[in-house]
């Protein structure tokens, strides 16, 4: 009877796979495009045969993907696991009694909001501070780093918590600090579990569609700058995917980008499988 | 000495870096309550929206949608979560099954909800033909929903302590029958809390939902309980827009005039809606724990 809900999982996520895989393929099956075209980055998909068009390449979404996704990373992991320090090691009463209770909050916030706080704060705020339009990276960045940092602090704060006493008794009764229990020991320790909680947090902020799309900019370059407007692949798909006509060449394209998505997270979830095994050694 | 020196500057960080946290929520919710809460009075909740051209009315048949879809998608996901969570907890033996369940629910739960939206789409608006309907963004929330569900159960029940289950059987009481009388009642405090939390999680989801339940809402008559009717508001294959697609929608055409307005006023109402649900979640807990443990 219980055995039900285990196949319905385990089909669900074999038909998602197949059903996916097989329509972000079929455009290269065809012939419609080519993978070094996929690859390029020449997006033009309006534009005309004279002008060498229609084009379909993605490079600059998937790197614009990363950009944010790695950018939010950089500025979430060590905000994240300082906050997940701050709950086990520093002050676990303040931390359960008031930290633990504002991550569960900033998790339910719906990425909408997210969104619509960095389209009518953030990007305002920067445009004024730099002068530039405020659509952009950095605006893509600050909001995504505030998205992941409870999957990054709840993680990490598990990893901190299986941490054996023992250990950091041990450093105390060698007259250690806790700034040196915790950098030369408990961080060690606790290394594998913080890096995963890094890779999923880069996992979701790859993943997020909406609130991005909101203050990326949405144009089809990809200027290398902090505060020029750029596209990611979810805000491509998000923006087109109802505009574009089923079955054209356009549509089923952005299948293959939703099918570059689906790949990045399964190798990001390969990626902890790996980091967990290492640990077991 | 100067080790006592660092150490001091690295907790007065570790404080720094919590206050920023707590900082940036409560600047966050303050900021939408402060400009969403004048838009919210009674008309804003209840009435439809505006024609397209004026603006003006409210958020009426999307705030319906969210709940409705909210308790459509809990009456697939509880039963089939409750059934999942009790076989990883009690049946599942190690081996290859349960490795490749348990890689199923790592990569379902952290699967981005527009790759999950664009399955929806192909297989429950496409290939059943139901088109853009509450039944196709039902099954789609219950994509990601269910393993979240399965973990919660199981984890619930794992932390019912091995002696009262050894006791019941002990007993000799049959396994299904401990599982029913003794386990699900012990873990209950954890499932309901969960489920709460989780329920928050659909209410404001919107990504996966654009392209399955759609983006647009029928006008519907509130007094009509035909289901199988078009206009009526219970029909499950009707389309709807919830709460949090309305946000996106009406921000990223910008072609009514009070856009503005609206996804202020509708934010505030999620984050309200978020802030309920935690707090309710909390509440709920702690009563049944009370309740069942007979402890104050």
């Amino acid at each position: 009877m219980t055995l039900v809900s285990a196949w319905v999982l385990i089909i669900t996520l074999f038909s998602l796979l197949y059903f996916i895989a097989s329509k972000g393929i079929a455009p290269f099956l065809h012939g419609e495009v080519t993978l070094a075209d996929f690859f390029s980055g020449n997006w033009g998909p309006s534009l005309s045969a004279e002008q060498g068009g229609p084009q379909y390449g993605a490079l600059d979404f998937i790197l614009g993907s990363l950009m944010v996704a790695l950018g939010s990373a950089v500025i979430s992991g060590p905000l994240g696991i300082g906050a997940a320090l701050f709950m086990t090691e520093i002050a676990p009463k303040a931390g359960r009694k008031i930290l633990q209770p504002a991550v569960e909050i900033l998790v339910g916030i719906p990425s909408v909001v997210y969104g619509f706080i960095g389209l009518t704060l953030i990007v305002p705020a920067l445009r004024s501070i730099f002068g530039e339009v405020g659509f952009g990276l950095l605006a893509g960045i600050i909001v995504l780093s505030v998205m992941i940092l409870p999957t990054i602090i709840s993680i990490s704060a598990d990893a901190i918590h299986s941490v054996p006493q023992g250990i950091r008794e041990g450093s105390y009764a060698l007259g250690a600090t806790r700034w040196q229990t915790i950098s030369g020991l408990v961080i060690r320790v606790a290394q594998p579990g913080l890096l995963t909680a890094v890779v999923l947090g880069i996992a979701r902020a790859f993943g997020e569609a909406l609130a991005v799309q909101m203050v990326i900019g949405n144009t089809a370059d990809l200027p290398f700058h902090l505060l020029k407007p750029m596209s990611t692949l979810t805000s491509v798909i998000t923006l087109n995917m109802g505009n574009t006509v089923q079955g054209s060449t356009y549509n089923n394209v952005l299948w293959s980008m939703a099918l570059i998505l689906l790949l990045m997270t399964l190798i990001l979830i390969l990626a902890i499988r790996f980091i967990a095994r290492r640990r077991e050694v | 000495m100067r080790a006592k020196v660092t150490d001091r500057i690295a907790t007065l960080c570790f404080y720094l870096i919590a206050i920023l946290i707590i900082g940036i929520l409560a600047g966050m919710i303050g900021f939408i309550l402060f400009k969403g809460l004048h838009v919210i009075n009674w008309d804003f909740v209840t009435e439809a929206p505006g024609s397209v051209l004026t603006g003006g009315g409210g958020v009426g048949p999307q705030l319906f949608n969210s709940f409705y879809l909210l308790v459509l998608t809990m009456i697939i996901t509880v039963p089939l979560g409750l059934g999942g969570g009790i076989y990883l907890a009690e049946y599942a033996k190690p081996g290859q099954l349960t490795n490749v369940l348990r890689l199923s629910i790592e990569v379902l739960s952290s699967l981005p909800s527009i790759v999950v939206g664009l399955f929806g789409l192909m297989v429950f608006v496409q290939y059943t033909g139901w088109g853009f309907s509450l039944a196709a963004g039902a099954l789609t929330l219950t994509v990601f929903n269910l393993p979240l569900m399965v973990r919660i159960v199981e984890q619930a029940l794992g932390t019912v302590p091995r002696e009262q289950k050894e006791a019941s059987f002990a007993l000799g009481v049959t396994h299904w029958h401990t599982i029913v009388k003794v386990l699900l009642p012990a873990a209950l405090p954890g499932i309901l809390t969960g489920t709460i939390l989780a329920a928050g999680r659909v209410f404001g989801e919107a990504a996966a939902l654009m392209f399955t339940a759609g983006m647009s809402s029928p006008d519907l008559d509130f007094s009509n309980w035909d289901i199988t009717s078009p206009v009526s508001p219970l029909n499950p294959f009707r389309p709807a827009s919830t709460l949090a697609v309305h946000i996106w929608k009406i921000n990223s055409e910008g072609i009514v005039p009070d856009a503005k307005e609206i996804a202020s006023g509708a934010s505030a109402l999620l984050v309200i809606a978020v802030l309920i649900f935690n707090l309710f979640a909390r509440w709920f807990g702690r009563l049944i724990h009370a309740r069942l443990t007979s402890t104050r």
